[in-house]
C-alpha cells in the first residue's frame, strides 16, 4: 500500500460528527491496492470495498496523489458500484489511460450508460479581479440607483394617469379591495399604534419633566408633550409602524404574485394590475394614515396625562384641558397635511418594488426590505422639509 | 428475502382527510422492487397527496405506510435520514431552490448526507449528473429561473438522482413538455430504472408514459386504489372509469403507437428484445 494518506476503514474525515451514530460504524469506506509494476509495464491498481457515493470518502484525493504508471484498473475487489463511482472509476482510467479490468455485470452496465454522456468541460466565467469586480459593482450600484429613481417616478407617473382614468370610469374603481385594504392598514393597525403612541407619550412627559423641573417649568411638559405629538411623533412614528406593517405586506404580496405569473395573467385578460392591486393599497393608505396618525397623537397626549398624574401631580383631566389651550389647531393641521403625502410614499415603495420583482423568492425578501427602507428613509427627509416649510409659512 | 426487500413501499389502510373532505379511505397499495408503478386517477383522486404520505410530507389520519422497511409513522431522527438519503423526489413543477444554481441543487443532497465528499469532488459530480440527466453541462451554472420547464424537470430529475436512490418519486414528470422532449424523459427514466435497478413511483397523465415504460399501474378511484395491474390485466377488468380512460380516444391512439412499435422492432430486432 503506497497511499499517502494512511488507508482504511478508520480514515478520519472531515464532518463525520453528524454521522455520529449507530451506522456510520459499520460504514465500510472504499479503499485501492497498489500492485508492483509487471516487467517494466504500468502497475496494476485494485479498488476494494464499496464504490458508492456514501463511502467514496477521500478516495478521490487519495487516487489523485498515487505518482505511479497505473496500465490497469482493477475492479474485482469492488462489492458495490453506482453512478458516482463508476463516474469516478471512468475518469480515473481516462485520466492514466489505464485499462479498466475485472468489472462486475452492474459496473459493465453503469460505464456503458455513464459512457454516453459526453465530457464537455464546462467551466464557470472566470471572476474578473478584485479591483475590477469593486469599480464595476459601484457603478452597476450607481446606474441601477439612478434607474430606479427613474423608474419610480414613472411608475408615480402611470399611478397618476391610471387615477385620472379612474376618475373619469368611477365604475372601474374597486371598493372591495380598497375597504378590505383599509381594514389592513387602519383598522388592524390600531391596537399596535395605539401601544407605540401611549408608551411614546409617557416617555415624552416624563423625559420633558425631568428637564423642565430645572427651572421650576414643569407645567410645560404639557406643551412639550401636546405639540410635539400632535405636529411631529404622533405622524411620523405612525408612517414607520405602517411602513413596516402595510408597506412591507404589499411588496411582499405584489412580488408572489408577480412570481406565480398572476400580474401577467391580470395583464392577459385585460385587467390593469395598476387599477387592481396599486390604486386600492395607495388610496386606503392615503385615507387612513390621517386619521391612524390623530389618533396615534391623541393616545401620545393620553399617555403624558397618565405618567404626569403620577410623576408631576397634575392631574389627569387638568393635563387634557390645558392641552386643548396650549396646542393650536395649526399644529392639528401640520399633521394632519403631512398623513397622506407619507402615505404615498409608504405605498409606493411597497407597490413599486413589489413590480419589481422578476426571478426568484429571494428577490421578495430584497424587495420588501428595500421598500421599507426607502419609504422610511424618504418620510423622514419629507418630514424634515415639511417641518422648515410650515416654520416659514408661520404655522410654528 | 425479507417483505421489505421484495415490496420497498407498502401502504396499508391509509385514510387521507382535509377536515371533513376524505381523500383516501382504507387504501392498501404494494410497489414491487425494480418495477415502474405509473398510479394514475382522475383529478382530485388524491395521486399526490398519495406520493406526499409516503415521503412523510402529508400526516395520514390513519394507516401503516412502510418504505425500505421503515415505518413513516414512527420514522424520527436517523432513521429518518436514513431513509431519505435512499429516495429521491421529483415534484411537479421541479421544486428547485430558486436562489441556488441548478448544480447547487444537485449538491445540495450530497453536502447533506456525505460532507465528507471534498468541495471540489462534489461540484464536479453535481455537473457529471446534470449531464446524466441530459442537459448540456453549461446548465448546471444557470438558476432555475433562466431554464425553460422542460429542463427544469430535468434538473429537478438530476438532483433527485444525485445520491443514486433505490426509490424515486416522479410527480406527473411528462406534464407541460414537449412529445419529443416527453419521449426522451420517459427512455430516460427507463434507462435510469434498468441500469440502477431503480424502483420508481410515478404519477402521471401521459397514457404514452403509461403504456411506454410503466410496469404495472395502479388506478385511485373511489378514495382507493381500485386495480393494480399490467395494462392489458386492467383493460380485462369492467370498471368505467378504467375502460374510458384506456379506451377514449387518447387511449386508443396511445395503444396503437405502441403496437406499431412492438411490431416493429419485433420484425427488426427479436435477439435484441430477449436481451434486454
Amino acid at each position: 500500500m503506497q497511499g499517502p494518506l494512511p488507508a482504511g476503514a478508520g480514515v478520519p474525515l472531515a464532518g463525520r460528527g453528524i454521522f455520529a451514530h449507530d451506522h456510520a460504524a459499520m460504514r465500510e469506506w472504499a479503499d485501492y491496492t497498489l500492485g508492483p509494476s509487471e516487467n517494466g509495464g504500468g502497475a496494476t491498481l485494485a479498488l476494494h470495498g464499496p464504490l458508492r457515493v456514501h463511502s467514496l470518502g477521500n478516495i478521490d484525493t487519495r487516487l489523485a496523489a498515487v505518482d505511479a504508471d497505473v496500465a490497469r484498473l482493477d475492479l474485482s475487489a469492488v462489492t458495490d458500484i453506482d453512478t458516482t463511482g463508476a463516474w469516478l472509476v471512468r475518469r480515473f482510467a481516462e485520466e492514466r489511460g489505464a485499462e479498466i479490468v475485472g468489472a462486475s455485470e452492474q459496473a459493465r452496465r453503469l460505464l456503458r450508460a455513464i459512457g454516453k454522456v459526453a465530457e464537455t468541460d464546462a467551466e464557470p466565467e472566470p471572476r474578473p479581479n478584485l479591483i475590477v469586480r469593486t469599480l464595476a459593482e459601484v457603478g452597476d450600484l450607481m446606474i441601477n440607483w439612478g434607474r430606479g429613481f427613474l423608474n419610480s417616478l414613472s411608475f408615480l407617473g402611470t399611478l397618476i394617469v391610471t387615477f385620472g382614468a379612474i376618475v373619469r370610469h368611477p365604475s372601474r374603481f374597486r371598493w372591495t379591495a380598497t375597504v378590505h385594504h383599509m381594514q389592513y392598514v387602519g383598522i388592524n393597525s390600531l391596537w399596535i399604534v395605539g401601544l407605540m403612541s401611549f408608551l411614546i407619550g409617557i416617555v415624552i412627559a416624563q423625559q420633558g419633566a425631568v428637564q423642565l423641573q430645572q427651572f421650576g417649568a414643569e407645567i410645560y411638559t404639557i406643551n412639550l408633550t401636546g405639540r410635539l405629538a400632535m405636529r411631529e411623533l404622533g405622524i411620523l412614528m405612525t408612517a414607520i409602524m405602517v411602513a413596516g406593517r402595510s408597506g412591507s405586506a404589499f411588496a411582499a404580496q405584489i412580488g408572489t404574485m408577480k412570481l406565480t405569473e398572476e400580474v401577467d395573467a391580470m395583464r392577459t385578460i385585460g385587467v390593469s394590475p395598476m387599477e387592481t392591486l396599486v390604486v386600492p393599497r395607495v388610496v386606503a393608505s392615503m385615507l387612513m394614515l390621517p386619521l391612524l396618525g390623530f389618533y396615534s397623537a391623541v393616545i401620545a397626549i393620553v399617555g403624558g396625562a397618565f405618567i404626569s398624574n403620577f410623576a408631576l401631580d397634575i392631574p389627569f383631566f387638568t393635563f387634557l384641558q390645558r392641552t386643548q389651550e396650549v396646542v393650536p389647531l395649526t399644529d392639528v393641521w401640520v399633521g394632519v397635511v403631512k398623513a397622506p403625502v407619507f402615505a404615498l410614499v409608504v405605498a409606493l415603495a411597497g407597490c413599486y418594488q413589489g413590480m419589481q420583482v422578476k426571478s426568484n423568492a429571494e428577490e421578495v425578501g430584497l424587495r420588501t426590505t428595500q421598500a421599507v427602507v426607502t419609504a422610511i428613509f424618504t418620510v423622514i427627509v419629507l418630514d424634515a422639509f415639511f417641518a422648515v416649510f410650515f416654520t416659514e409659512i408661520g404655522w410654528s | 428475502m425479507s417483505a421489505s426487500e421484495d415490496f420497498p413501499i407498502v401502504v396499508e389502510g391509509l385514510t387521507n382527510a382535509f377536515g371533513s373532505y376524505v381523500v383516501h379511505e382504507n387504501l392498501s397499495l404494494k410497489v414491487r422492487r425494480g418495477e415502474i408503478l405509473g398510479v394514475v386517477g382522475g383529478s382530485g383522486t388524491g395521486k399526490s397527496v398519495l406520493m406526499r404520505s409516503i415521503i412523510g410530507l402529508q400526516r395520514p389520519v390513519t394507516g401503516e405506510i412502510t418504505v425500505l422497511g421503515h415505518a413513516m409513522a414512527e420514522a424520527q431522527g436517523w432513521g429518518e435520514i436514513d431513509i431519505r438519503s435512499r429516495w429521491g423526489v421529483l415534484f411537479q413543477g421541479g421544486a428547485l431552490f430558486s436562489t441556488l444554481t441548478v448544480g447547487e441543487n444537485v449538491e445540495v443532497p450530497l453536502k447533506q448526507f456525505n460532507p465528507e465528499i471534498p468541495d471540489a469532488l462534489r461540484q464536479e459530480i453535481a455537473r457529471f449528473k446534470v449531464q446524466l440527466s441530459g442537459l448540456p453541462e453549461e446548465a448546471a451554472f444557470k438558476y432555475p429561473s433562466e431554464l425553460s420547464g422542460g429542463m427544469r424537470k430535468r434538473a429537478g430529475l438530476a438532483r433527485a438522482l444525485a445520491l443514486d436512490p433505490e426509490l424515486l418519486f416522479l410527480d406527473e414528470p411528462t406534464a407541460g413538455l414537449d412529445p419529443i422532449a416527453a419521449a426522451a424523459f420517459d427512455k430516460l427514466t427507463r434507462e435510469l430504472k434498468e441500469t440502477l435497478g431503480l424502483t420508481v413511483f410515478l404519477i402521471t397523465h401521459d397514457l404514452d408514459t403509461l403504456y411506454e415504460i410503466c410496469d404495472r399501474v395502479a388506478v385511485l378511484a373511489d378514495r382507493q386504489v381500485i386495480a393494480v395491474g399490467t395494462i392489458p390485466e386492467l383493460l380485462a377488468l369492467d370498471h368505467p372509469w378504467i375502460q374510458e380512460y384506456f379506451n377514449g380516444p387518447r387511449g386508443r391512439a396511445a395503444r396503437e403507437t405502441k403496437d406499431r412499435q412492438l411490431t416493429r422492432e419485433g420484425a427488426m430486432d427479436k435477439p435484441d428484445k430477449a436481451g434486454a
